[in-house]
This record gives structure tokens, C-alpha cells and sequence, in this order.
């Protein structure tokens, strides 16, 4: 018998060993649900899977009476809509002030402390300034993205320019090129699949400051919707638009994933199948 | 007027000196290698050659200008690692030197531009022994496969002089003598100067036309920092006979 540690599980056996703590959850849930709605026909707080499926078949593919759109698919272009916007404005306030202050010492004495000050302000305290100063309209939700998400990244960009082997730096040099040649030859591209890395890593808190904006003031949004309907503990709702969220940042993530292997594979050489 | 002059050379960090009172001349051509304990000096001389560093008294002079305060196309370097793109394919990696003084403002060429320094890169792609793997990224490379392509991209302009940062150092013996033949090919064939540093006392003789020797000739043992290590033997290695006066003098010093 082989240790422990040595031990390692065939494909089945490892699909298996994934989905298992999954299907423990729902039966566990199945089971809880069963137990309160036999002593309470009316219980609101673990609604059976059919009631789920209803809530979600009348959101999602119902009109809705009053306003004759599809509230669920609604929100959820909303909700994609602002996140999109704010990460990717974010990504590019990253990668542009990243790549300014990581080479240019001028601009990293000129620009980093601020950087890092503002950075430290938590977003969630000046939300009142940005309704305040943008209207509750999408400007103010999307700049709260921006604000949470782009000084990390431009830190993180920025460490990363530094972390380039000074020697490679050198060497564009001695072959002539400038300041402006080795930022777009020699940094930018060996930049980019980093960006990819840390735009995945923001959308976990992109999601979160997404979500805190639309509670606070939205006509429509996922976020919106979760705590529109909390007031009647409708759970059969909330439930469904949890997972769905989740699911929708498995796949912005997975596919931020695929396009840096694709596009980069020089970058993913030395990563192994773990 | 000499090729190279190096006119009463000092450098210091701080309190700490580290080389002091170096005068030398280089012709244009000779091979130089340049041995001598750790921490002696001899990077940073060839960090001065290159214009990473200033020094802090004295000047180097190539052709009779002062050297330029920053790396640029005159002098090439080859570092022990990390001097290759590793986004860029070994053709890419030498093309690059070309398309930085031809594309200044775009970094890349199309058509007929590209066309000539491709069919340029290939020839010095070949020079180094790399045809094989010229579409390969370097990390599908081996170190010695890379440090022969650090050399063809140093080469693509025709740099006055060629630094080496102890470029074989990081080898196996057996490929080390591979890259020995192929730089010794180069250097005659291309009537290059070069400088290079290595830790390997052996390889020093191999390699060049020139040794020189850093060490520190006056001490203080009250502080060890108050002196900086000098040229201590200037030897020729043209022909076999100035090799083995040249090995039995360095016997001498270690043992003293």
C-alpha cells in the first residue's frame, strides 16, 4: 500500500471525488427543505425545488406583466453590462499607469504614493460621494467598479513591470531601442497575460462592489432583484439568482483562463495541470 | 589613439572602493578575459563598459569619445541569463534588433523590411548553430541553446564591442566547450573586441587574446574597504608559450 500522499485518483474517480461534495449539498438542502415544508406548507425559508423551478420559469421565461420584458435576463445583461464596462476600464487604467510607473523611475516617485493612498480608501465609504457626485444613474455604479478594482490592479501591474529581469531591460537597449520601443516590444506583451491573471482575480471584488451599488439604488440588476425581493423572503428567487451570479463569474473567469493560454502560451509553459 | 583607454579609473559605493587606479589600452580586436575572486570589481568594470554604472573618478574613452552613460547599440552584451524575449521565437528574438532602428515608432516591420531582416537574422541564426529551432520559444530551449541566442541577437548590430557577463557559467563542461569554439569562431571571423568576466580561471586562459588579473594590492586591516582592487596581471595569451608563462605566474599567486 502506497502512502497516502502518494495517492493519486484516476479521471472517473476524480470527476466523482468533485462532485460529490455537490451532491451532498443538494441532498442535505432536499432533505432540510422536505422536514419544513411537511410542518409548514407556507414556510418561506428553504423552498422545495419545484417552487425554485417556477420562480425561475416565471422570471425567466414569462413576460412580465407590468413592463411585458423578461425581468431575469433583464438584470442579468444589467448587471454583465456594468461589471464589463468596469473591469475593462480598470484593466486599462492598469495596464496604462502600471506600465508608466513600473518603468519610468520619473513616474514611480511622481505617481505611486498617491496610488497607494488611494488604494487604502475603502470604496464602499465614498459610495455616497459617488451617487452624490454622478446621480444614481450607471456612471456612479460603474465607477465604484473602477474605484474598488483599478488602483489593486495598478499596483499589481506595476510589480509586475518591476519584476522583469533587469538584464532583459539591458539588452533591448544595447540593441538600440528606446524607451517608447522597449515599452511596446519588450514590456507590454509580457505584460498582458499578467493583466489577464489579475483581471480574473478583481472580478471576485468587481462582483461584490457591483452587487453593494445595485442594493443601494438600480432599476434593474441582478444584485437589484436579490434584495428587491428579500423584503417578501422570497428565497425561491434569491436562491436561483445566487447560483446564476456564481455561475456567470465560473465562466467570465474560466474564460479569461482559456484566452490567456491561447494567446500567451509562451506564459503558460511552465504552469502544470494541477 | 587607442581603441579603448581606461584613464585612472575609480569606482566607490559610498565609503567602499572597489577598484582604483586602473589605466589601460585596448586595441581594436583583442579578446579579454577578465578573472579575479568575488566582489573584486571585475562587473562592475564590465557594468562601466556597458554604462550601467559611472565611475566615480577617471574616464573610459572608445575611439577617443567618452562612453555614453547608458547601454546603447555600440556595445552588446551577453548576461549568464535572462537575456533573452521569452515571448518572442528565436527568429523573432533576433529580428527584434533590427526592427528597433528600423520600425522606430510602430517596433514592427512589414513587407520588404521584413523580408531583409529576416533573411539577415537567418544568416546569423545559422552562424550560431540555431536553424533547427527557429520558430521555438526560448523556455523550449536549452541554456546552452539560449546563450547561443543571446549571441546572434548581440550580433545583429554589429556592436564595437562585445561585453560577455559570465555568459557559460551557468553550463554544462561538455556544452561549455561547444560555446568556447563557437565564440572563438566569431571573434576571428567578425574581428570583434571583446571583454569577458568569468569566475573560471581555466576558462580564462582558453579564451582570448588578454588576461587580466583583479585583486587588491594594499590592505588595511583596520578597514578592509579602504582599498580597491587593481589589475594586478596583464598577460598575453597569443601563442601557447605566453599561455603556460602566463598559467605558472598565476600558480605563483595562489600561492602566495
Amino acid at each position: 500500500m502506497k502512502r497516502l500522499m502518494n495517492l493519486t485518483p484516476n479521471k472517473p474517480l476524480a470527476i466523482f471525488l468533485s462532485m460529490l461534495p455537490f451532491l451532498v449539498a443538494l441532498f442535505v438542502y432536499w432533505i432540510a427543505s422536505n422536514e419544513r415544508l411537511i410542518e409548514n406548507p407556507n414556510d418561506k425559508l428553504l423552498p422545495s425545488f419545484t417552487q425554485i423551478s417556477s420562480a425561475v420559469d416565471r422570471l425567466a421565461f414569462n413576460e412580465d406583466k407590468r413592463t411585458g420584458k423578461y425581468i431575469f435576463w433583464e438584470d442579468t445583461s444589467a448587471s454583465l453590462t456594468r461589471i464589463s464596462l468596469g473591469i475593462v476600464i480598470s484593466a486599462s487604467i492598469g495596464l496604462l499607469m502600471g506600465l508608466l510607473t513600473g518603468l519610468i523611475p520619473l513616474a514611480r516617485s511622481n505617481l505611486s504614493p498617491m496610488v497607494t493612498i488611494i488604494s487604502l480608501i475603502p470604496p464602499m465609504a465614498i459610495l455616497p460621494i459617488l451617487f452624490i457626485t454622478f446621480g444614481l444613474g450607471e456612471l456612479a455604479k460603474v465607477m465604484l467598479i473602477i474605484i474598488g478594482t483599478a488602483p489593486v490592479m495598478i499596483r499589481d501591474m506595476q510589480s509586475r513591470v518591476l519584476q522583469l529581469p533587469a538584464e532583459q531591460l539591458i539588452k533591448a537597449q544595447t540593441l538600440g531601442a528606446s524607451t517608447w520601443l522597449v515599452t511596446i516590444r519588450v514590456v507590454l506583451p509580457q505584460i498582458l497575460p499578467r493583466l489577464l491573471a489579475s483581471m480574473r482575480l478583481s472580478l471576485g471584488s468587481a462582483w461584490l462592489f457591483l452587487i453593494a451599488a445595485e442594493a443601494i439604488a438600480a432599476q434593474e440588476g441582478l444584485g437589484y432583484r436579490i434584495f428587491l425581493v428579500r423584503r417578501y423572503m422570497s428565497m425561491d428567487v434569491i436562491f436561483p439568482y445566487v447560483i446564476w451570479i456564481t455561475l456567470l463569474a465560473f465562466i467570465m473567469d474560466f474564460a479569461l483562463k482559456k484566452l490567456s493560454q491561447v494567446a500567451f502560451p509562451w506564459y503558460h509553459a511552465n504552469d502544470n495541470d494541477k | 589613439m587607442s581603441f579603448i583607454t581606461v584613464k585612472n579609473l575609480s569606482k566607490s559605493y559610498g565609503d567602499n572602493l572597489v577598484l582604483e587606479r586602473l589605466n589601460k589600452t585596448v586595441e581594436q580586436g583583442e579578446f579579454i578575459s577578465m578573472v579575479g575572486a568575488s566582489g573584486c570589481g571585475k562587473s562592475t568594470f564590465l557594468n562601466m563598459l556597458l554604462g550601467k554604472e559611472s565611475p566615480s573618478k577617471g574616464s573610459i574613452t572608445l575611439e577617443g569619445k567618452k562612453l555614453v552613460q547608458e547601454p546603447d547599440a555600440e556595445r552588446g552584451i551577453v548576461f549568464q541569463k535572462y537575456s533573452v524575449f521569452p515571448h518572442l521565437t528565436v527568429l523573432e528574438n533576433v529580428m527584434i534588433a533590427d526592427e528597433f532602428s528600423k520600425a522606430k515608432w510602430l517596433g514592427w516591420t512589414f513587407g520588404n523590411t521584413k523580408k531583409e531582416i529576416q533573411n539577415k537574422a537567418h544568416e546569423f541564426i545559422e552562424a550560431v548553430g540555431l536553424s533547427p529551432a527557429i520558430s521555438k520559444y526560448p523556455h523550449e530551449l536549452s541554456g546552452g541553446m539560449q546563450q547561443r541566442l543571446a549571441i546572434a541577437q548581440a550580433l545583429m548590430k554589429s556592436p564595437k564591442v562585445l561585453l560577455l557577463d559570465e555568459p557559460f557559467g551557468a553550463l554544462d563542461p561538455g556544452i561549455r566547450s561547444d560555446m568556447h569554439e563557437l565564440i572563438n569562431d566569431i571573434w576571428q571571423k567578425n574581428n570583434l573586441t571583446i571583454f569577458m568576466v568569468t569566475h573560471d580561471i581555466k576558462e580564462g586562459f582558453e579564451l582570448g587574446s588578454r588576461l587580466w588579473v583583479f585583486d587588491k594590492t594594499r590592505h588595511d586591516p583596520q578597514a578592509p574597504n579602504a582599498y580597491g582592487a587593481e589589475i594586478t596581471y596583464d598577460l598575453p595569451l597569443n601563442t601557447d608559450s605566453c599561455k603556460t608563462v602566463a598559467k605558472s605566474k598565476i600558480a605563483n599567486m595562489e600561492i602566495n
